[in-house]
């Protein structure tokens, strides 16, 4: 029993993300075609080996060649890794200050901040991003509200912009940046930062030599947390940004549902997989290093 | 700023009137203190007493809600910690796990040059015995180890003041009493003022020139352990600093020599001490003399053994007295020592027995 442990996950894993992959990037391999499904070739499995070797040569990769001469998709990836970079740049600077006083709150009061920074998951993500188009349009409550503060003249044309996108990405991920941060921030020693204060340190050095470095492992599990699936994002730029804001999502989407170019849609999401992966593996290195720094 | 190193000797610390609240809870109240230079002082007390609270104040981490601290005679009341020429050592030592030992060190000589800063990290490895260490990782390093780093890492300032936090609270029994020992040679040698907390009385007797013994955020008694351990101010001091028996009474007179007269369950006794009215006197074990039939010299209270332990060096009875009071006995074990159910005279030397009174 205590053997077949590891292998339940690996078979998890196995069926529910390695097989889906594999099968994307067959589509992604296949031409577009007017048919159900809608793209071939298709294995022919009762013509064997020959069927098999039929398959395998119908397959090229004219799809990632298209994704990478048109210049739609390039900027896709550029402006989906832009925004979702910016945006957790955002988030680690509104998500540190928010992670610290958390974890310095009085201990009762710890439980009630964590479950108000979960209790927005309790309405449906599609809503609460509805809300922001209610917020953000020009008759909406942020101009209305700068408006009569007298901040400005005009509304604000801020909806179906790059910035209402950033500002829905950073409300909708704030969460997975802050909880990891506080779960590191809230089991170090209290008094760590005193004793860097005790040995002279104004709170400007007690924060960049003591608790920045230790709020580290929190920092860089949170940004991964949010800049992996904002890459891929779709509902944020398709309700709050305009029609320039081109996001893989958003064309994946399109490619899919309104093309139906199967084919394409899928080069499109084995793209961002690979956009995403290098994060994840410069994310491992710094645990790896961080660890045997430790040693 | 404390960046430059000052002769230890210059310091001299002085709590006046102080006090410290959380919410309706009273940590520490009107509590005054002085420190000769070069003093070792251990606080005393049980947890929650609020001997910790004591050292955070004088630390800075708490604002006091009354009262002032003084050093040298500057008032450094409102100084925040970074500001004030004192150090702590910390219960958890909260060494930077990020950090190499080296770093630790030398985390409060950022005002130093590069070399000076190197020359002082190495003197402070020499002074703990931990020579090449310097580039470990906390985390690799032993308990003990840790401490040391802990402790150089406290004196690299070279504070007027240092505030030890449980030092020896974490190590096993041996290393305490081998750790004991340095730590009271350390002091000497740098003639640095000491503030160690601790709750455990034997530590205080054998590191501190005074303790001073808290009970519920008050000083109760400062002085060194002869004088806690012969005069104590009251029964919480008495019994604090080890067994003692606790026999109630009413002073009647005094005698020449100052001997007071006091009338008890057990008829009249005496003991030394200035309380008058009603009083308590405490009797240390092995001050009373156990004896098979009464002798001349003095009065002999009669009691019957009903339990004795064998202790190597001493024999621990426990006696009834004719009221039903059990008092503890300790007797060198050389003796031949009444058994169980036999009766006993016991008697003591009335200067050794101590008088306190009975409200404190």
């Amino acid at each position: 029993m205590k053997r077949l442990l590891p292998v339940l996950p690996a078979l998890w894993l196995a069926a529910f993300v390695l097989l889906p992959v594999i099968l994307t990037l067959k589509i992604s391999l296949s031409t577009p075609a007017t048919a159900q499904p809608p793209y071939l070739p298709v294995l022919d499995w009762s013509a064997g080996i020959e069927g098999w070797g039929n398959f395998l040569e119908a397959l090229d990769f004219t799809n990632f060649e298209t994704l990478a001469s048109d210049a739609l998709y390039r900027d896709a990836a550029m402006s989906s890794v832009t925004l979702a970079a910016i945006a957790t740049a955002i988030l680690a600077l509104i998500g540190t200050p928010i992670a610290l006083a958390m974890a310095r709150a009085p201990e009762r009061w710890q439980p009630l901040l964590v479950a108000l920074l979960i209790v927005p998951f309790w309405t449906s993500f599609l809503i609460r991003i509805y809300a922001w188009i209610a917020i953000l349009k020009p008759e909406g409550l942020l101009s209305a509200g700068l408006m009569w503060l007298g901040l400005i003249a005009q509304p604000l044309e801020i909806l179906n912009t790059q910035g209402a996108v950033l500002i829905g990405l950073t409300y909708a991920y704030l969460p997975f940046m802050v909880l990891p941060l506080y779960a590191v921030l809230a089991k170090r020693d209290p008094r760590l930062p005193e004793a860097a204060a005790d040995l002279g340190a104004g709170p400007v050095r007690v924060f960049w030599s003591v608790t920045l470095p230790l709020a580290r492992p929190g920092l860089a599990a949170g940004a991964l947390l949010c800049f992996v699936p904002m890459v891929g994002e779709f509902i944020i730029p398709d309700l709050l940004g305009g029609s320039d804001t081109l996001m893989l999502g958003r064309v994946l989407w399109s490619e899919f549902f309104s093309n139906r170019d199967w084919p394409l849609a899928s080069a499109v999401a084995i793209l961002v997989l690979v956009l995403v992966v290098g994060p994840l593996i410069l994310f491992r290195e710094d645990e790896t290093t961080a660890r045997e720094g430790r040693r | 700023m404390a960046s430059t190193p000052v002769p230890a000797a210059a310091g001299l610390l002085t709590c006046a009137g102080l006090g410290k609240r959380f919410g309706t809870h009273v940590a520490v109240a009107d509590l005054d203190l002085t420190l000769q230079p070069g003093e070792f002082v251990c606080l005393l007390g049980p947890s929650g007493c609020g001997k910790s609270t004591l050292l955070r104040l004088i630390a800075g981490f708490e604002t006091p809600s009354a009262g002032t601290i003084r050093l040298g005679g500057t008032d450094i009341t409102a100084d925040p910690p970074h500001r004030r020429p004192v150090n702590m050592m910390f219960q958890s030592y909260a060494l930077f796990p990020h950090m190499s030992v080296a770093a630790n060190i030398a985390y409060g000589l950022s005002g130093l040059g590069r070399a000076a800063r190197q020359a002082r990290v190495d003197e402070l490895l020499r002074l703990v015995r931990l020579d090449g260490f310097g580039p470990r990782r906390p985390d690799t390093l032993s308990g003990g180890q840790r401490q040391r780093v802990a402790l150089a890492r406290a004196l690299a300032r070279a504070p007027q003041v240092l505030l030890l936090d449980e030092p020896l609270g974490a190590l096993d029994r041996a290393l305490r009493e081998e750790t004991q020992g340095e730590l009271r040679a350390l002091q000497r040698r740098l003639g640095t003022n000491f503030i160690v907390v601790t709750h455990d009385p034997a530590e205080a007797l054998a590191l501190a020139d005074r303790i001073g013994v808290m009970e519920a955020g008050r000083l109760v008694q400062i002085g060194d352990g002869a004088s806690l351990y012969e005069r104590p101010a009251n029964r919480f001091v008495a019994g604090l600093l080890g067994d003692v028996n606790l026999i109630p009474g009413r002073v009647l007179g005094r005698e020449a020599g100052g001997l007071a007269g006091l009338d008890t369950a057990l008829g009249p006794l005496r003991a030394l001490g200035a309380a008058e009215g009603e009083g308590i006197i405490a009797l240390r074990p092995e001050r009373i003399a156990l004896a098979r039939a009464p002798s001349g010299d003095g009065p002999a209270l009669p009691g019957q053994v009903v339990e004795t332990t064998y202790l190597g060096d001493r024999i621990r009875l426990r006696v009834r007295l004719a009221d039903g009071s059990i008092w503890r006995v300790s007797a060198p074990a050389e003796e031949a020592c009444p058994g169980v159910g036999e009766s006993v005279h016991l008697s003591y030397p009335p200067e050794r027995a101590w008088l306190m009174p009975a409200a404190a």
